[in-house]
């Protein structure tokens, strides 16, 4: 991935350190990541702030053991696509898990954690991951 | 019925890890094939496409219309066409128009790619940027993960097997053995498939498509003109593009690309043909799930049994529709620019009849399926002879 530095990060903080996606107040979908225009909608939306519980479950998941630059020392890690029980569908990592949990349809929540580094001098990206939930 | 336009002319590098070339050594010596295949010299040439994902990250060189027109000795027009891991079949298209739009009347259609400069953990950021940075890199997913997620809910759905998503490979690796540009020349087994070094579960090393350094062209011209030139054009009668999600999850399905069977479908309406009349495909197999995929997107075969009719040798060289006689990005190698310029050149040479070895007897209609990224772009393009 992409190194972001300090105003790439920053700008997405809201929405990485909390669930907070949008949606459209006119069809009632919700978006996460957030979107700017409805897609169904288009012009006709009206797109509003909306935070997520963050709970949902497991859609597919993986584990990367060949991780892209910063990522490295943190192999194997296992990945997700996670439905949230309002609707959207994120990506995100599991963590605090044995093997048994990693399964679809596995109930997660979420956990605040921190990321990746930007290198040695460069900043800490914080963001929210996924634990199972019994 | 509008004018036709013909490829009168492929040019093809090796694949692989090639440290003794640059990325304009490989483009000029494909560019430089095509034109001696098409019989032909450079002054004949009227405009230029090239397809290339990302030269300013693998070997921080942009700008590669005007160098590549450059080094071929021209001063043409010149256009670089992106689109991730499509560029090169988005780049055929942009030529196809041009001479459909009455702007010229012969193209020059060439994809580069030149990754193997950089280590494989730049090579797997590089290639995430056709993903959605920002909420899928961000979280350290890879291409390989990207994919992986689509087959282990491919298999949950469809109870598709370990075996069966490992024989794409075993096919394409077989093919590639009688390809002389393959990348690959050696025989795998399902066994070696499994036991292969995990990347991201389910997918091993073998699964996956490699990274590889190459190039290709293809020379494009307005039906009046390529007789002049040729005694066998092979037409492209069809091309459709759509475009979806970024990211995976937020795409409808993680079983299907959407994108691919769209393109295809407007493909197949602009060429006048089904996918019954297909006899030599093409297809986009970055990673075995991806065939699989495909070949169910295409309308060769029901959602959910790619694996199986891969298994059952009904995609082979031969079978019901000849999948990926090239060795696919899997064999051959995959240097993302050049690959969807690669794949209409090995269409060309099967609807030409002298591709050797690997020749499906009888082709006369065939078909390239190109995606970018993990299916937010999908080209599909149709020859017919
Ligand atoms: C799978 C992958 C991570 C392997 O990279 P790697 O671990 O750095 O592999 P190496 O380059 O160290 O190669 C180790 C050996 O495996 C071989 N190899 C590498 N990739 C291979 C592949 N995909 N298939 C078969 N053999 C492969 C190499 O030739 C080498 O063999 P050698 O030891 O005999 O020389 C890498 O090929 C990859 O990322 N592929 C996917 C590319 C991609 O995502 N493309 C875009 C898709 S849209
Ligand atoms: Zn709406």
């Amino acid at each position: 991935m992409h190194k972001a530095n300090v105003p790439m990060a920053w700008r997405r903080f809201k929405s990485k350190y909390n669930l907070v996606g949008t949606k459209c107040t006119k069809c009632n979908s919700s978006f996460y990541p957030p979107r700017l225009i409805c897609p169904k909608c288009r012009r006709e939306g009206k797109i509003e702030e909306f935070e997520f519980k963050g709970t949902g479950k497991i859609v597919s998941y993986t584990i990367i053991r060949s991780g892209p630059d910063g990522f490295e020392k943190q192999t194997p890690y296992p990945i997700a696509i996670v439905e949230l029980d309002e609707g959207a569908r994120v990506t995100g990592q599991i963590v605090d898990y044995v093997d048994s949990d990693l399964a679809i349809g596995k109930k997660v929540a979420p956990v605040f954690r921190k990321v990746y580094e930007s290198g040695k001098e460069g900043i800490i990206h914080y963001g929210i991951k996924f634990r199972p939930e019994n | 019925m509008a004018e036709r336009v013909a490829v009168i002319g492929v040019g093809l590098t090796k694949f692989g890890e090639l440290w003794t070339k640059g990325i304009r050594d490989l483009a000029i010596e494909a560019g430089a094939k095509a034109m001696e295949d098409a019989n032909m010299n450079s002054k004949d040439i009227d405009a230029m496409y090239v397809g290339n994902m990302s030269a300013g990250r693998f070997a921080g060189q942009e700008h590669l219309n005007a160098l590549i027109a450059d080094q071929i000795g021209l001063t043409i027009p010149s256009t670089r066409v992106e689109g991730a891991c499509a560029s090169g079949s988005l780049a055929v298209r942009e030529g196809m128009f041009s001479i459909l739009a009455g702007q010229h009347d012969i193209v020059l259609v060439g994809g580069a790619e030149k990754m193997s400069d950089v280590s494989t953990a730049h090579a797997t950021t590089g290639l995430m940027g056709a993903a959605d940075e920002e909420w899928e890199g961000f979280h350290g997913l890879t291409f390989p993960g990207l994919y992986a997620l689509m087959a282990k809910k491919h298999m949950h759905d469809f109870r598709t097997t370990r075996e069966q998503l490992a024989s794409p490979a075993i096919k394409n690796h077989h093919n590639a053995t009688m390809n002389p540009i393959a990348q690959f020349s050696f025989e795998i087994t399902t066994e070696k498939v499994i036991n292969a070094t995990m990347v991201a579960d389910p997918l091993t090393l073998l699964d996956c498509s490699p990274i590889s350094d190459g190039a290709a062209a293809i020379i494009l011209a307005r039906e009046s003109v390529a007789r002049k030139y040729t005694d066998t054009p092979v037409f492209i009668d069809g091309t459709g593009l759509s475009t979806d999600a970024l990211a995976l999850h937020d795409r409808r399905t993680l079983t299907a690309l959407d994108a691919a069977v769209r393109a295809s479908k407007r493909a197949y309406e602009m060429a006048g043909v089904t996918a019954k009349d297909i006899q030599v495909a093409e297809v986009h197999d970055c990673f075995t799930i991806a065939e699989i995929m495909a070949i169910e997107d295409l309308g060769f075969f029901k959602k959910g049994e790619g694996g199986k009719a891969t298994m059952d040798g009904e995609t082979q060289i031969g079978g019901k529709v000849s999948v990926n006689t090239s060795g696919g990005l899997k064999g051959a190698g995959h240097p993302v620019g050049a690959t969807g310029i690669k794949q209409a050149a090995e269409i060309v040479m099967q609807l030409r009849g002298d591709i050797g070895k690997r020749q499906v007897s009888g082709a006369e209609v065939g078909l390239t399926h190109n995606v970018g990224g993990s299916g937010a772009t999908a080209v599909v393009n149709i020859f017919k002879r």
